[in-house]
């Protein structure tokens, strides 16, 4: 069996774990195995959507302990679901919580593991993996000689498709005993927007914006295109006020959206790195002769200052990110 | 208190990188090498507390001979001792964590910090992977720690916010940016590491179970184009060029 460990949010699978399953069910397909899908937590409601993209079997851990995410009991469910099920290939998706639980179940398992993989195959009924390493500098193929195989799937690489599986229900029991460590509270920003790690539309700012509050313009076109507003590393070592969780790059986030707008942002060998898996990229910046502009599908020479309200004005005029 | 900090030696984030002859393997020819910029936070974090609270700051790294660089810089800003182990480097995270644990395991550590991630393999597992080995919590990307007596309160950073993480010592934390500031190291921290001895040790047996079998660059980006005129007229290019040839939106 191949097994992903899947999140719900809001009694709804997340979206980079429909992922996951999706490819887990080509694999699935591609090396004759079943699909399970494994969820945990006070309720799995929501896990029956599972079927939808392609879970053969929906194995749900339920208990009022679980209400809250814990490092080493979701690790301890996650890897005697795996030996209960006798699955020989583990999935999660590439998320906060999935890069945190993974990598702890395959160590209980003495499994290989491979993180934030971009693609996946089966050769001779082990996975092999393909994911970016330096931070997207180069590209390793991954392959495993243990018994069983781990990996979390970057999100927005692998397309969610859907395939009706009979999403058999199975429960299986809590963990017990004292949990190590445990999530005691939630600190999330209002802003509901979605993480750069799953967006589709990214602008982003570096040192060409002279300063914290200039982002205001980034953050009204990531409005206009239905993005989200990240940052260089100099812009956020900058001290403008930018948390780090808004920097692409080598030591801040590597993201692969399909359009990413670079404003004001050379293209250093750091930045390169986080961005250059996005489909399609736009640099704006005044110097012609910025590198960003090597990598830029659409590049253009001018003051960002004129350009980037431009643009927003056009993409409201043409009614882009309403639909 | 007794605290470990895992360090490794990485690329500097500077590095083009370049495929050895073998195909599966960094060329090891003009990386210049530096401590993990996350490490940094994790050993700053550690030499916090020590000042804080008191604290035994042991530094370690697995690694060749070059290793020595990143455990010399780590005794110059503070650390008491520094332990190499020796391992050929090839390990995946699993090997690795098994030579610290096999290290680590009957030291008596109340905490062990790491970078949340190496900016090379960029499989953030180390930690995790150690943690289960030795049976203890853990706590990922952290970004704010208290430590109190025998529990700790971690702020760890996840999609779209934070959350807090409250559990017993010993742990496993690896650190994010904007856990601290890491200080520079001073003339006289330089000069009395140069008289401190580094414990070199032989790691633990542990073969690799995930292995790289191929190295690549990522494939060059189609040429794009230029986008002339006024800005206006350049917006409205730029987003027509989007909707209709790149079929963006």
């Amino acid at each position: 069996m191949i097994l992903v460990f899947c999140e719900l949010k809001d009694g709804q699978i997340r979206k980079p774990s429909a992922e996951a399953l999706s490819e887990g069910r080509r694999l699935a397909d591609a090396s004759g195995k079943k699909l399970g899908a494994l969820f945990a937590g006070a309720s799995c409601a929501g896990s029956a959507e599972a079927a939808k993209y392609g879970a053969d079997v929906i194995l749900t851990a339920e208990a009022p302990t679980l209400a809250f995410y814990s490092s080493d009991a979701f690790a301890q469910l996650v890897a005697d679901a795996v030996k209960a099920k006798g699955a020989t290939v583990l999935l999660a998706a590439a998320t906060a919580m999935g890069k945190d639980v993974t990598p702890r179940a395959a160590a209980r398992l003495g499994a290989g593991y491979a993180s934030d993989v971009t693609a996946l195959s089966m050769v001779d009924g082990k996975l092999q993996a393909v994911r970016p390493v330096y931070a997207g500098k180069a590209f390793a193929t991954t392959t495993f000689t243990s018994a069983v195989q781990v990996a979390t799937t970057r999100p927005n690489v692998f397309p969610a498709a859907e395939k009706a599986g009979a999403g058999a229900a199975e429960s299986l029991p809590a963990p017990t005993g004292d949990f190590k460590s445990v999530v005691k509270e939630i600190l999330a920003k209002a802003t509901g927007k979605v993480d750069l790690t799953e967006a589709n539309v990214i602008v982003s700012g570096g040192r060409g914006m002279k300063n914290g509050d200039n982002f205001k313009i980034l953050e009204d076109l990531a409005d206009a295109l239905g993005g989200v507003v990240g940052a260089s590393r100099a812009a956020v070592d900058a001290e403008w006020g930018l948390p780090h969780s808004m920097q692409v790059g080598q030591t801040g986030k590597v993201v692969s959206p399909t359009l990413y707008i670079a404003c004001g942002i050379s293209g250093a060998i750091q930045h390169i790195a986080g961005m250059s898996g996005s489909k399609f990229i736009v640099a704006i910046n005044k110097d012609p002769e910025a590198p960003i502009f090597k990598l830029a599908s659409y590049g253009i020479v001018g003051d960002l200052f004129e350009v980037v309200p431009e643009l927003t004005k056009a993409a409201k005029a043409m009614g882009i990110g309403k639909g | 208190m007794k605290i470990l900090v895992a360090l490794k030696q990485v690329p500097d984030t500077e590095t083009k990188i370049k495929v050895a002859a073998d195909g599966r393997s960094l060329d090891p020819a003009d990386v210049k090498w530096i401590t993990g910029p996350y490490d940094e936070y994790a050993l700053e974090e550690a030499l916090r507390l020590k000042e804080g609270k008191g604290a035994e700051v042991v530094a370690l790294s697995v690694g060749g001979d070059s290793a020595k660089e990143v455990l010399r810089n780590a005794l110059a800003l503070g650390a008491d001792s520094a332990v190499l182990l020796k391992g050929d480097g090839q390990g995946d995270a699993l090997a690795v964590a098994h030579m610290v644990a096999g290290w680590a395991k009957d030291k008596g550590f109340d905490l062990i910090l790491c970078g949340n991630k190496g900016i090379g393999g960029d499989n953030a597992a180390m930690g995790p992977m150690l943690a289960e080995l030795l049976g203890v919590a853990q706590a990922n990307v952290i970004v704010k720690l208290e430590v109190g007596d025998g529990t700790f309160r971690a702020e760890r950073e996840i999609e779209g916010g934070s959350e807090i993480v409250e559990g017993a010592l010993p742990a496993v934390i690896t650190a994010q940016k904007g856990l601290n500031e890491p200080r520079y190291a001073s003339l006289k921290g330089i000069m009395a590491a140069k008289k401190k001895t580094i414990e070199e040790l032989d790691a633990v047996a542990a073969p690799a179970v995930a292995v790289v079998s191929a190295l690549a660059l990522p494939p060059e980006r189609p040429a794009g184009r230029r986008l002339e005129g006024e800005p206006a007229a350049q917006a409205q290019a730029l987003l027509q060029a989007l909707k209709d040839e790149a079929k963006v939106f």
